[in-house]
């Protein structure tokens, strides 16, 4: 058990609070740069040298509006819905090791909330806590766009948080512990968990991504048909802090990814479990700016679903393979089967799911309308 | 008449094979797409600081064309204002005080605001003095201001013509067969006439 120290932790949560909320402004202008590179564009350059004073133009902007609230709206749960927003985005971050955590208790933890035992549970519990924000915001405008987003938004997250805790199970089993810290010195022995879950990683970054209503996930949203979703009513500073969850929502599921998936700090020849912190550090730095940026090119490539198709790809695809995936690490776990079995046992399931193409056409005939 | 079922061909929507039910392999494709457009150049054009290259022929503001020793070539002849389909040129002839013409424009006010740039002014012209030119971002606080009278369109030439932009295209010097008293010369033989209007 880990000791309780004020002062280090309360300067932990100080520079990370910081951190996060100028990472997240600076991820807006990253999108920008990079959604305009993809479509032969430049992006953002007139504030500042290639446009990095952008964050800050943009911050002013969103400080200096006017606040407005609109007539109708039930002003208390209008501007608390925000709040919860970013609240919820924030407060998930404090189980989330960002560098390198020791059992020495004497070390400094990278982490807000070291040693906790619930970990990853605690991160679900915060983060699906989120989805009140949407749905207070959608309903609380009066407006019928926003509540149609708010709606689309409750029934999205609920569905996906089904195949999102279902695909962490594997590494959970596999680790024997929910502890986020734990998952990660495990596979700085055992192999990252990449190579025994590579099915539950994906349906775990498919479900994140509709976790953060991203595209191709961000129907709660869709600027096309809902003009702009639950916040169409929010300006200034609540949008702002809308977005600013948002965005810490997409930072936490990337070092979520690399911790459980990618062995966290942990990188071969660089970062070993003896290596100074400041290189852990930089691997995982690194490996949550190659997810975020995945998350970006995903969202630049990907067209937007349609809602039924979001449903059926939650109910009908990801949580029966997440279960078949568990069985599989059930077998395993249960059995002492070496776990490398689980990677072709993986591949198998995916390729298996897809096996219904190979069936012979059934009715070969082009379908004739009725006289 | 409904169609005879013989002649309605029915298509079935063509089957997913493994790979493509897969769908990660798509995706993968989309990715591809993305990254090279990626490293790709650009095609902005950073406006204010980069101009336009545009094309000879592009229809922007007017301007009036002089002759080689500086007078304006215009004989207020009328064939603009007439071609003018949104009626914004306004004449006003006078004698000419030159010998070499009956009349020249007292006034010439061309209203930018009313015009659409067709061009039918330039095609209407007989001696090549009415031109649009590759300007297209002129712009005024007024619709006073949009008012370009003689001078402000002799203006619009030299600056056009000291900017390279829009170099004299037409016969220089000569006024047109419409306004010269004797026809020395046949204008098909003319040789200066060939040079190609773009």
């Amino acid at each position: 058990m880990h000791e309780f120290h004020f002062w280090p932790t309360l300067i932990t949560i100080v520079v990370i609070f910081c951190a996060l909320q100028a990472t997240a402004g600076f991820l807006v202008y990253v999108e920008r740069k990079i959604c305009a590179y993809m479509q032969n564009r430049i992006g953002p350059n007139r504030v500042g040298p290639y446009g990095l004073l952008q964050v800050l133009a943009d911050g002013l902007k969103f400080i200096l509006k006017e606040e407005f609230v609109p007539k109708t709206a039930d002003k208390g749960i209008f501007l608390l819905a925000p709040c919860i927003a970013i609240t919820t985005a924030m407060l998930s971050f404090a189980v989330v090791p960002f560098g390198a955590t020791d059992n020495d208790a004497q070390a400094y933890q990278f982490v807000i909330a070291p040693g906790l035992d619930i970990g990853i549970l605690f991160i679900f519990a915060i983060s699906s806590l989120a989805v009140y924000a949407i749905i207070l915001g959608g309903w609380a405008s009066n407006n019928k766009y926003s509540m149609l987003g708010g709606l689309r938004s409750s029934a999205q997250i609920i569905s996906y948080e089904i195949p999102l805790g279902l695909s962490i199970l594997g590494v959970v089993l596999l680790t024997g512990s929910l502890n986020l810290e734990d998952i990660t010195w495990r596979q700085t022995s055992a192999g990252w968990n990449i190579f025994f879950q590579p099915l539950a990683f994906l349906l775990f970054m498919t479900s994140a991504f509709a976790e953060c209503n991203r595209l191709p996930f961000d129907l709660p949203e869709s600027e096309q048909e809902l003009v702009g979703g639950y916040h169409t009513e929010y300006n200034a500073f609540k949008l702002a802090m809308f977005l600013l969850g948002e965005y810490v929502h997409m930072i936490t599921t990337s070092f979520l990814m690399v911790i459980l998936f990618f062995g966290g700090w942990h990188f071969p020849f660089i970062a070993g479990p003896d290596a100074h912190w400041i290189w852990k550090l930089i691997v995982i730095a690194g490996k949550v700016t190659f997810f975020i940026l995945l998350y970006m090119l995903v969202r630049w490539t990907l067209p937007r679903f349609r809602f039924d198709q979001l449903m059926g790809l939650a109910w009908k695809v990801l949580i029966p393979l997440a279960l078949a995936n568990v069985i599989a690490v059930m077998f395993v776990v249960e059995f002492r089967i070496s776990p490398w079995v689980l990677l072709p046992v993986s591949i198998g399931i995916l390729v298996g799911a897809a096996a219904p193409a190979l069936r012979p056409m059934n009715g070969a005939e082009p379908i004739r309308a009725e006289q | 008449m409904p169609m005879k079922d013989e002649d309605v061909r029915w298509v079935k929507a063509p089957r997913m094979g493994l790979v493509e039910k897969l769908y990660i392999p798509a995706i993968m494709q989309g990715f591809q797409t993305t990254l090279k457009h990626m490293f790709s150049p650009n095609v902005t054009q950073q406006y204010p600081e980069e101009k336009p290259k545009l094309p000879a022929n592009y229809r922007g503001v007017h301007r009036l064309n002089r002759d080689e020793e500086g007078r304006v070539k215009c004989v207020a002849c009328y064939m603009c204002s007439t071609a003018c389909p949104a009626r914004c040129i306004d004449i006003v002839a006078a004698p000419s005080p030159w010998p070499d013409r009956e009349k020249y424009p007292e006034v010439f006010v061309i209203d930018e605001l009313r015009c659409i740039y067709c061009g039918m002014c330039e095609q209407a012209c007989p001696c090549d003095a009415i031109e649009l030119t590759t300007l297209f971002d002129h712009t005024g606080l007024s619709r006073e201001e949009m008012m370009f009278d003689k001078e402000k369109l002799l203006s619009v030439f030299d600056q056009t013509v000291a900017a390279g932009t829009d170099p004299i295209r037409t016969r220089s010097g000569k006024l047109s067969i419409a306004s010269e008293p004797i026809a020395s010369e046949p204008i098909a033989s003319e040789p200066k006439a060939s040079a190609p209007k773009v």
